[in-house]
């Protein structure tokens, strides 16, 4: 029998520990099969974030490096530094990528560090329980924002893909969503030109993915599906904010 | 006979370091460490290496990891407040069992502090500057001699036992001029990096660099062997220097530039009638409990001359197990300590003694 469909070889044979729901699983999913189609496994190094996905590093089968909380792109730099010939991705969330890390994140764009970056925005802090997130909604209720995100003494989200595109670092910026097979078909093109624009030595690419987290949001799997495309895609518009390729 | 230079402190840990196969640098600037990044800045596009100025101490000791966990020579640099800034990835590198290298040009501190030398940072470099059960190897040079020797040694001790090593010394140690030469020791045998995540090439199974380990049992047992490690470098890498000991009735231990001023002082008292000598510990950490231990039955007091308000005097009380009394002498906020002033310390000691 024609074997349709398997398990990517850039993906570990083990359980993801993910909730019911989310889409890290589908966003690993994407990240794999690029590997895979690009053949780049073998001189691909990952490195982890700290967040729900910080077990990535069992669950790629390229070699895995587990970074602190916000500075997987400063981590990704010294790794890619060594050997420009070897294909450097982050895996990064909302919190580690746009707060704690946006010194990182932001310098290693404006480098131009010719590293990949796959950022999932769900507009919380999934792993400790579903805080504010710096893309969390204005209103959005959170652990840490009860009343909701209140901008006048919490400020406002960011959007990352624009602000970065203002750079000139930047090689290729795209935002995508998870939420349906048309954007999830159009997530893995966008993955895999960011890891293309790495391979052909074009400087930074980041990929952001809007997500969900249907256990902090409060929402079924498929409430969260909703909740995202009602509030999160007005916000965050999908699209490419920069393309030098 | 190898050639003698003119070499600045700072100039000579940069050339050792590359001398030591050292090819990557990522620092940030800051005074009075600065002609190490201006050395590397020079000298590494020109032998394939890279210098790279971060964003932070925290970007930079950040990249240090990275640069480590693909298998690099690597090191950093800073003075007190950026070493602050680094303890965040020093703690990683140490849980993940990372070779790297960290100069610390001590400054006077807390906080902004001042820019001149200091030896306040010791309590932080020996006792864990970063959180968790982790050591660091410290390395405190007196010379530009021996800043040379000590910085080879550095990578070959970090690569040796997987951990970060330190060199601590102080504004005036690299802002000193002496004539060196560039005559490396020998190094160590080193273990191949097989942990290295530099790509599988498709032919083993993905390496992994982490310091993350949910179950308690798990980290536990991991601790612990790396603890074992821990106590076989107290063990077998202590080092420090014994001047005019032989016959010493008082003994002052001081490190880095303060052994220098204080190695006047024993020639001063000596001259005076007091028979003084000088411990000069080389490995604050693992600190050389020994050198003091031998001398208890022989001496009358210790002074601990510190460029801080005493902090390797705990550990001088803790080696002779408070049986011999450890006396302390600083000066602090970037001031430096004189002879005459250690001399007038010692004949107190001695005179209440008497
Ligand atoms: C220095 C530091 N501060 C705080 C934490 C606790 N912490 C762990 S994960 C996390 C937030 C992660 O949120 P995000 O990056 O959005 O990832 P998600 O879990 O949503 O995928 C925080 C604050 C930590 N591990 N280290
Ligand atoms: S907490 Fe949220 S982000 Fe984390 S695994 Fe669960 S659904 Fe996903
Ligand atoms: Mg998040």
């Amino acid at each position: 029998m024609k074997q349709v469909f398997k398990k990517p070889h850039a993906l570990c044979d083990v359980p993801l520990h993910y909730c019911p729901g989310c889409t890290h699983g589908i966003v690993h999913r994407l990240v794999a099969e690029v590997i895979d189609e690009l053949g780049i496994e073998g001189t691909t190094i990952g490195v982890a974030p700290v967040g729900c996905s910080v077990f990535a590093y069992d669950y790629f089968n390229c070699d895995m490096v587990e970074a602190a909380h916000g500075r997987a792109p400063a981590v990704a730099t010294g790794i890619k530094r060594t050997n420009q010939d070897n294909i450097v991705f982050t895996y990064q969330g909302d919190g580690d990528l746009a707060a704690i890390g946006t010194a990182e994140t932001v310098h290693a764009a404006a480098r131009g560090e010719n590293i990949t970056v796959i950022f999932i925005n769900n507009a919380i802090y999934g792993m400790t329980g579903g805080q504010m997130a710096p893309t969390s909604l204005p209103g959005q209720i959170t652990q840490t924002s009860p009343y909701g995100r209140n901008t006048e003494t919490q400020g406002f989200p960011i959007r990352v893909s624009e602000m970065l595109s203002t750079l000139d670092g930047p090689a290729y910026i795209e935002r995508v969503a998870v939420d349906c097979v048309k954007n999830i078909n159009q997530a893995k093109k966008a993955i895999k030109k960011a890891f293309t624009c790495q391979v052909e030595k074009k400087g930074f690419s980041l990929v952001e993915v809007v997500s969900t987290c249907p256990t902090n949001w409060g929402l079924s799997p498929e409430e969260a599906m909703k909740w995202l495309q009602e509030n999160m895609l007005p916000y965050y518009p999908l699209g490419v904010y920069c393309d030098k390729l | 006979m190898a050639e003698k230079v003119l070499l600045k402190g700072n100039e000579a840990i940069a050339e050792a370091a590359i001398l030591a196969g050292c090819r990557y640098f990522f620092g940030y600037p800051i005074t009075p460490q600065t002609e190490i990044s201006a050395y590397m800045a020079k000298r590494m596009p020109k032998i394939g290496g890279v210098f790279l100025q971060a964003e932070s101490e925290i970007s930079a000791c950040n990249m240090v990891y990275g640069a480590a966990a693909a298998g690099a020579r690597v090191m950093t640099s800073s003075s007190s407040p950026g070493i602050s800034l680094k303890a965040e990835a020093i703690s990683y590198i140490a849980g993940a069992d990372l070779p790297a290298v960290v100069v610390n040009i001590m400054r006077a501190g807390p906080g902004l502090g001042g820019i001149q030398p200091s030896q306040s940072d010791y309590h932080q470099a020996t006792k864990g500057l970063g959180h968790g059960d982790y050591k660091m190897i410290v390395l405190a040079p007196a010379s530009v001699q021996e800043i040379i020797n000590l910085t080879a040694e550095a990578f070959d001790l970090a690569d040796f036992y997987r951990m970060p090593v330190m060199i601590l010394g102080d504004g005036t140690l690299g802002q000193m001029m002496e004539p060196v030469t560039f005559e490396l020791p020998e190094g160590r045998k080193l273990p191949e990096k097989t942990w290295a995540t530099n790509g599988t090439k498709m032919e083993r199974e993905h390496n992994v660099v982490n310091s993350l380990y949910i179950q308690p049992d798990i980290l536990e047992k991991i601790v612990t062997e790396r603890n074992k490690k821990y106590q076989q470098i107290e063990e077998t890498e202590t080092k420090y220097e014994a001047y005019r000991m032989e016959d010493a009735e008082y003994m002052i231990t001081a490190y880095g530039s303060t052994a220098r001023i204080a190695k006047n002082a024993v020639d001063e008292l000596r001259e005076q009638g007091i028979k003084a000598g000088l411990i000069r510990p080389i490995t604050l950490w693992p600190f050389p409990k020994e050198a003091y231990k031998q001398y208890v039955g022989q001496v009358k007091a210790i002074l601990s001359v510190e460029m801080c308000l005493g902090q390797m005097v705990d550990d001088v009380k803790l080696a002779v197990e408070s049986k011999v009394p450890v006396h302390f002498y600083g000066r602090w906020g970037g001031n430096i300590p004189y002879p005459n002033e250690i001399i007038e310390k010692m004949k107190e000691i001695v005179g209440g003694i008497a």
